[in-house]
């Protein structure tokens, strides 16, 4: 395969640091990737050479800013496919993408009575924003069942969807098992009930081509500091139809067009949603990441990823008492999993002190976690720049937690 | 009955004998595996530490001016270091608990599991344990 992980290790600076005297193994991606020099370069050329206010000056760094900014915002509209890069909004990552559409398409289009509809699986970003809502608009929250597999009940959802539906909110591919939901699928059949669709694209956008004029869903939510850019910048697609009937979610500066005292009119999109000084810096260290993603090429990296993901899937199964939690037939790169009966708690402290990254605990799913009735899980999740020898060191690891507490 | 700071240089010196964090784990293990058991009527949700990424129980009474403390937990290096906690303030007096300083736990090299991000409870612990102390004092003054 044409894929040199070592030479692609190698832009990313942090990876070559020990963690108690062993070589970082880093297993938490599926919280935060890592940064790519060109990403770290970006935000400091930035700061050195460009700071500015945009949209604002007529002065020449202003219009430089400027210009960066909005070239950033063409080039992941068209990263994404969007059919315009006004449809494009910048928020400082997924969860405030969902609360811009829970409080703005949320107050316009969602009434008394209607329902919500999101899955057993999702992240509490993706389910807490619509709690809020349904109460305020008494309105009801519907959750798609899952089975023991860690897959949607399709019947079950297409049963939830009625003409009182005002939304369906699911996240691409789920946090805490991997499992890859059939958006498409999902989007198609909700659009033949006229219901709009929410995608959670958080954990999905790093691993594959994401193409929103394709997939048609009318919201995709997801953030930088998951597919190796900055942390506190994300964005938010949005079909313009309903964008341009949402109300404001932020007032200040930049979103208005015209303000007195009596009554103020509001600035057009993509700015209406983006009050106050946008992260200039966040904007452009993304534009990199997603310029160093394209560089790459999304299909080598999803085919080395999916490779990875097999052998670390077949490696961790050879390991007696493991249990890997979610094994739905459509999933990648993350792996939950406990080890006999050991806590979580207990294996991520001592896998820590081996000098493995993993995540343990519920994964911000906590309803995820009550219907499998474990505690949590342990977390192992990988991207492209890690490779088989480190899955050996993550296996290495489990059997020494394995000898120490059994 | 030890001194609180008795107690501690007692765990510091334990600990002494180790010299890589493995021995030291499978000893905070051997702990956890060791603790004295709770009372089942003590294992319920009122007696849950929150803030804590596997469940902790503590239970508290008041006999002869001393606190009595008993605990558990799901995740055995958390009972291990219930133990030590237990061990150094169960059986002392309020005042004795409220005032210590606990300098121990960065002497053992344990300090990490104090950061709040690492949520295991270790510093709600202490804080409950602390508040028990407290109660119990005010009530007896009030008395």
């Amino acid at each position: 395969m044409n894929f040199d992980v070592n030479k692609i290790r190698k832009d990313f600076p942090i990876l070559s640091q020990k963690i108690y005297g062993n070589p970082l193994v880093y297993l938490d991606n599926a919280a935060s990737t890592q940064k790519p020099a060109i990403v770290i370069d970006t935000i400091s050329k930035y700061y050195s050479g460009q700071n500015s206010n945009v949209h604002r000056g007529v002065h020449y760094l202003s219009m430089m800013a400027t210009e960066a900014f909005e070239n950033a915002r063409k080039n992941i509209a068209d990263f994404i496919n969007a059919e315009n890069s006004n449809e494009l909004i910048f928020t400082s990552g997924t969860t405030e993408s969902i609360n811009l559409v829970a409080h703005s398409f949320g107050r316009k289009f969602i009434s008394e009575g209607d329902n919500i509809i999101i899955s057993t699986m999702e992240h509490h970003s993706n389910i807490v924003p619509w709690q809020i809502l349904c109460e305020e608009k008494n309105a009801k929250l519907s959750v798609i069942p899952i089975n023991e597999e860690g897959e949607i009940d399709f019947e079950a959802f297409g049963k939830r969807l009625n003409e009182k539906t005002g939304l369906v909110a699911i996240t691409h591919v789920s946090n805490a098992l991997g499992t890859v939901n059939p958006i498409k699928k999902i989007i198609d059949l909700a659009h033949s009930f006229d219901v709009p669709v929410l995608i959670d694209g958080a954990q999905g956008i790093s691993h594959f081509k994401v193409d929103v004029s394709e997939l048609d869903c009318d919201f995709y939510c997801f953030s930088a500091h998951k597919m190796f850019g900055p942390m506190g910048i994300g964005a938010l697609y949005g079909k313009e139809k309903y964008l341009e009937k949402m109300l404001p979610y932020k007032a200040g500066g930049e979103m208005i067009e015209k303000v007195t005292f009596e009554k103020t009119t509001f600035n057009k999109l993509p700015f209406k949603f983006e009050a106050g000084t946008p992260n200039v810096a966040g904007v452009l260290g993304f534009n990199a990441a997603i310029n160093y993603l394209k560089e790459l090429s999304i299909e080598k990296t999803s085919a080395y990823e999916s490779e990875l993901f097999k052998y670390a899937t077949i490696a961790l199964q050879e390991i007696e008492g493991l249990r890997i939690i979610g094994t739905a037939k459509e999933k990648i790169s993350i792996i939950s999993f406990l080890i006999g009966d050991i806590h979580p708690f207990d294996a991520g402290t001592i896998i820590d002190k081996t000098g493995i990254a993993v995540r343990t605990g519920h994964h911000c799913a906590e309803p995820l976690m009550d219907r499998f009735q474990i505690p949590g899980t342990i977390r192992a999740s990988f991207v492209f720049y890690n490779t088989k020898e480190e899955v050996d060191s993550l296996v290495k690891s489990i059997i020494m937690v394995k000898n120490m507490f059994e | 009955m030890m001194k609180i700071k008795e107690i501690e240089s007692q765990i510091v010196e334990e600990f002494d004998n180790f010299d890589d964090w493995m021995d030291k784990y499978t000893y905070l293990i051997e702990m956890g595996k060791s603790l004295p058991l709770i009372e089942n009527e003590f294992k319920i949700d009122n007696n849950l530490i929150s803030g804590c990424q596997s469940k902790v129980w503590l239970h508290a009474s008041y006999e002869n001016g001393k606190v009595i403390f008993t605990a558990d937990s799901d995740a055995i290096i958390t009972k291990g270091i219930i133990n030590l906690l237990i061990r150094i303030f169960s059986n002392q007096a309020p005042d004795d608990i409220i005032n210590a300083d606990l300098n121990f736990i960065s002497e053992i090299g344990l300090q990490e599991h104090l950061s709040p991000t690492r949520s295991n409870g270790l510093l709600s612990m202490i804080k409950q344990m602390k508040l028990y102390a407290l109660v119990f004092k005010t009530k007896m003054q009030n008395q």
